[in-house]
């Protein structure tokens, strides 16, 4: 199941090319970006790991591609999001983010029925994937 | 609604994954046939290149050396756009430089332009400038340093990054300084984001030289040696006049003439700094100018006092207390201050 969340979700997944034209956007719209990954593809799961820190002051994309790849690279299985923050008073949020990689086979979610009192159902997802353990949920990184 | 499609969106024939961009959607490139004959001297009026060397001409006193470089690299961005046309690719040229030269010769100037320039012929997507030291590259411990290096370099991708005094990052009597490492990432960088950056790393010629002997990697990356010549008297003369042209002076015709024997007395002293020497004898001149305003009788001046350098704002210097042919030793013209 292909997983979708973020700014683009309704797109299909962006070229480098893509991804560059869209960080070249949140430059130049002073948005600092940030990179970050993780293997538990819940949707609740809000905290990623961070790739290093957040990345000020640049002035282009290629700086970023950069990072992204390098993340890329030592987690080749995992999920990978750009963010963009819009530090601007009123605002101070994420502006922007979207998935730049995912693993090449995502094993979907299946979905829990608890019968609670009064035969009410309480519903949970689980993610297949995260039924192993951390960092070897998509194959050897 | 009109339309059948909600949000506007049609979904496209392939869902899923498409890290590869469809070819079908790009236009096909078409290069020129391989008899067809181009006037070079059409897309160099239309590249602009001319207004810039031009610009750069006037503004810079001087520096042939520094002048030609320039000019050859923008006929080579040039012959390389025009070979691309036909289909021809070669990899971006290397442009990364080393600018040495005694102080005061305009290395940090010319680098600053040089940002500027190169975005102009298409070379750099940004064209901004990121001067840094030894300090911004080189951390305080172990696993400091890349993280750091790291930041600036991508801070000056789609730029230049500037490197003033380049040789402090290497220390030959401490094998343990964390400035190899700068080095180290520098290099690499250099090689693979050839097309994301150009270094520019400047220092005086001695100490590049010894830097240079250390770092032979750094040597080879390093495609153009700008080696920054002294000025000669007429060209420091011009410098002084276009830098009080700036700030919104001029010299009077006696003051000119000061300014000319000023110069070619200081030439010769201790610590002569070509351009900042002179930028050093224009401030100097302004104070006593300044002083002289406030103490003449009347103090009504009109726009002309104001802006007028004389030639008594000149003689005060202490460069003419010495008899003409007599050279201050360093110890003498500190204790004169």
């Amino acid at each position: 199941m292909r997983i979708t969340q973020g700014t683009f979700s309704y797109l299909p997944d962006f070229t480098d090319e893509e991804i560059t034209a869209q960080i070249n956007y949140a430059l130049s719209n002073d948005w600092p970006l940030s990179v970050e990954f993780t293997d538990d593809p819940h949707p609740r799961n809000t905290y990623w790991e961070m790739w290093g820190l957040p990345m000020f002051d640049l002035k282009d994309p290629a700086g970023v591609l950069l990072e992204v790849n390098a993340c890329r690279k030592a987690n080749p299985n995992a999920y990978v999001k750009l963010n963009a923050y819009d530090a601007s008073l009123g605002r101070q949020t994420t502006a922007l983010s979207f998935i730049v990689q995912r693993p090449a086979d995502e094993p979907g979610f299946h979905v829990n029925r608890t019968e609670v009192r009064g035969r009410a159902i309480q519903y949970t997802t689980h993610s297949y994937a995260t039924e192993r353990p951390v960092g070897d949920r998509y194959g050897q990184g | 609604m009109s339309t059948g499609t909600a949000f506007g969106f049609t979904p496209g024939s392939v869902s899923g994954p498409q890290l590869e961009a469809d070819p079908s959607g790009e236009p096909e490139v078409e290069y020129l046939p391989a008899d067809t004959v181009v006037d070079l001297a059409a897309l160099r009026a239309e590249s602009g290149i001319d207004e810039v060397l031009a610009k750069l001409d006037e503004e810079l006193v001087g520096l042939a050396p520094v002048k030609t470089r320039i000019a050859e690299i923008a006929a080579l961005l040039l012959v390389d756009r025009t070979r691309a046309k036909f289909g021809i690719t070669a990899p971006q040229p290397t442009l990364h430089m080393s600018f040495t030269g005694n102080p005061g010769t305009g290395k940090t100037t010319v680098a600053m332009r040089m940002a500027d320039l190169l975005h102009r012929l298409g070379y750099l997507r940004r064209g901004h400038l990121v001067a840094v030291t030894r300090d911004d590259l080189v951390g305080e411990y172990v696993g400091h340093t890349a993280p750091k290096t790291k930041e600036v370099i991508k801070r000056a991708m789609g730029g230049v990054l500037f490197i003033d005094e380049a040789y402090y990052l290497y220390k030959v009597e401490n094998e343990r300084d964390y400035g190899g490492e700068s080095i180290e990432i520098l290099l690499q960088v250099m090689e693979n984001n050839r097309d994301d950056l150009v270094v520019i790393l400047a220092g005086y010629q001695d100490r590049m030289d010894t830097f240079f002997a250390a770092n032979p990697g750094m040597q080879s990356r390093v495609a153009h040696h700008v080696t920054f010549p002294d000025y000669t008297v007429p060209e420091l003369e011009q410098i002084g006049v276009l830098m009080t042209k700036d700030i919104g002076y001029t010299f009077s015709d006696e003051a000119h003439d000061v300014l000319k024997r000023y110069l070619e007395r200081r030439v010769g002293q201790p610590w002569f700094a070509n351009a900042r020497s002179v930028r050093n004898a224009v401030e100097r001149a302004r104070l006593r100018q300044a002083k002289r305003l406030l103490e003449t009788g009347d103090a009504k001046v009109d726009l002309k006092a104001l802006t007028t350098i004389e030639a008594a704002d000149l003689l005060a210097s202490r460069v003419f207390d010495s008899a003409p042919d007599e050279v201050l030793t360093a110890e003498e013209y500190t204790v004169r201050g």
